[in-house]
């Protein structure tokens, strides 16, 4: 198996430089689903540049659209568009990289970009599966910061109501949102409880350790007779001790010398992960 | 008087259709009753899905079903449809470009004393706004029939408006000519010109014929196509005629008689009428009174053709 933790660093290393390029992007919510990203697409989904149109293809929808760049990064690392080209382009005149996915890109399912639309969609396309006697899996990611978007609960009734135990939500839980903490903004007292009580097998794992993300993802798989929710314990801004955990980073612009010093740790973690 | 409401003939089309094609997929948003589609859901359990009382839910699981191949008809309310999930409409359909076919029933002012929360006067514009969304509101049970017929041959999202209550006949079972996006000339004239759309192309017939009466030559276009709008229909038919009278269920922004100004004004010059709702929660009463009351009947379009051309 590939170091995918070593891996990582470099991966973010591309998601900081798209941003710069682009003049702009998600930062803090990128570096938090990475690592999660990397394990559904390396370890976890049938899908790749070769079976996409296949209707058997596992499914992922990233409802937290504002972070594109780290979506952007693994599709590219994974062959399903030239990276160099979606870094290069990003954000810019008449590119097809903007900044919420679109699914004019390979790789990309479905539009989003406002919170709170990827679960329903999701329920969707596993209830087609179900209809259709196949076995693909559909997964989604969503923030925190996105529980308190109504159509948020509207799919988890759903998915609970159905019992679609070939649905996965990912919720990516680094505790901040633009504003501040999800906490103060507006809290969810005790999430695992309130999606389980929806009928969801709920699942928590550390979503920066490979070991924990496939055994979480791998229970939710086993997981017959109703959906599974993986919570990701994140840390918003992973990767570099100047952007981690700080509301501000939501979509900071690093300037050269915060560039710079993003950069240098990244590549010192990743020396570390390798020597691990 | 025909008993037959439009959203009873969009059910038996897709019971007919889903016998053979077990990618339709119908769901309601416990509308199931007021959709006429209950009987859908007993005949194709399997093609049947239930999500309760949330739009939103609604139209992104329809989403989800199209982009995973499926053909999901959305039917709820039309007042919740257009407005509850609207951003999924703009977002999950036709941004997304999914196969969605969102169905508003009761549409309009069908609801009457429910009152404004149940009104859908304002989701020709609000829809219409939205780029890769189709807008239809067909005139009687035959032209929907053979709309969604249509519709179900093409894989693109649209929004259908039809009303509660059973409508007159404009067309007849063996006769409903029908082209997929282009305007039915009701009635051929050379005076003026009327365009409307869903339940007010049966009064637009009407005061064509007393029109006719008083030597006034009427052309009434059927303009069940919203969006696209069939531009060319209304260019030459108002270049033939003297003035042109819009008529819809509707408020009066943003809706058929905008849309007919703006084509007549760009490439044809002439006195535009529009006739809609006010800008105001409606009165209180049937349809029929309702209509009646803000002269969106056979005699009110007349007079308004009559002062139109004299003009």
């Amino acid at each position: 198996m590939a170091n995918l933790k070593a891996m990582s660093f470099d991966f973010r290393k591309d998601v900081v430089d798209m941003i710069m390029s682009g003049k702009g992007g998600h930062i803090g919510g990128d570096m938090s689903i990475l690592d999660c990203l990397i394990e559904l697409y390396y370890e976890q989904m049938n899908v790749s540049p070769e079976n996409w149109g296949d209707p058997n293809r596992d499914r992922f929808v990233m409802s937290k659209g504002h972070s594109v760049e780290a979506l952007y990064t693994v599709l590219g690392h994974r062959g399903f568009f030239s990276l160099d080209e979606c870094i290069a382009t990003f954000s810019k005149f008449g590119s097809p990289y903007i900044g919420h996915p679109n699914n004019k890109i390979p790789g990309i399912e479905m539009n989003s970009g406002s919170l709170g639309h990827g679960l329903p969609v999701a329920v969707g396309m596993a209830l087609a599966g179900r209809m259709d006697k196949r076995d693909y899996r559909v997964y989604v990611a969503m923030g925190d910061g996105e529980l308190a978007e109504g159509s948020v609960w509207e799919g988890f009734m759903s998915g609970g109501h159905y019992k679609l135990d070939n649905l996965c939500a990912i919720l990516d839980i680094n505790n901040l949102q633009i504003s501040g903490t999800t906490e103060e903004v507006m809290n969810h007292t005790n999430i695992v409880n309130q999606v389980a009580d929806f009928g969801w097998h709920v699942i928590e794992c550390d979503g920066h350790d490979f070991a924990s993300l496939k055994a979480a993802f791998d229970e939710a798989k086993a997981t017959k007779g109703l959906p599974s929710c993986v919570i990701l314990h994140t840390t918003k801004g992973y990767g570099a001790k100047i952007m981690e955990n700080k509301a501000g980073w939501h979509h900071h612009l690093p300037n050269e010398e915060e560039y710079k010093e993003i950069v240098e740790e990244l590549m010192a973690r990743k020396e570390a992960a390798l020597n691990e | 008087m025909n008993k037959v409401p439009n959203r009873k003939a969009i059910c038996d089309v897709l019971m007919e259709k889903a016998k053979t094609d077990k990618d339709i997929v119908v769901l309601c948003s416990d509308s199931r009753g007021s959709a006429s589609l209950a009987p859908f859901f007993v005949a194709f359990p399997e093609q049947s899905v239930e999500v309760g009382i949330a739009e939103q839910d609604l139209v992104g699981i329809s989403a989800g079903l199209a982009s995973a191949g499926k053909k999901p008809f959305a039917a709820s309310p039309a007042c919740f449809l257009s407005t509850r999930s609207y951003e999924q409409c703009k977002v999950d359909v036709a941004y997304s470009r999914t196969n969605v076919k969102l169905i508003g029933i009761s549409g309009g002012i069908s609801y009457g004393a429910l009152g404004m929360s149940h009104h859908s006067a304002q989701d020709i514009a609000a829809m219409s706004a939205i780029p890769n969304m189709r807008v239809y509101l067909p005139s009687d049970r035959f032209q929907t029939a053979k709309l969604i017929e249509a519709l179900l041959e093409d894989q693109q999202g649209a929004y259908i408006r039809v009303g509660r209550n059973p409508v007159e006949d404009v067309y007849t079972e063996d006769n409903c000519p029908f082209e997929m996006d282009k305007a039915t000339v009701v009635t051929e004239g050379t005076d003026v010109t009327i365009v409307a759309c869903g339940e007010m192309v049966y009064p637009a017939k009407q005061a064509a014929e007393l029109l006719a009466k008083e030597g006034i030559s009427a052309e009434v276009l059927d303009m069940y196509c919203v969006k696209p709008l069939d531009k060319e229909a209304i260019i030459k038919s108002a270049s033939k005629t003297k003035a042109v009278i819009a008529v819809e269920e509707h408020s009066p922004f943003g809706g058929l008689g905008s849309m007919v100004a703006q084509v007549v004004g760009e490439n044809c010059p002439k006195r535009v009428i529009c006739m809609a709702l006010p800008d105001a929660p409606v009165i209180t009463g049937t349809s029929k009174e309702v209509f009646d009351y803000y002269g969106l009947n056979a005699e009110g379009i007349a007079a308004k053709a009559k002062e139109a051309i004299q003009a």
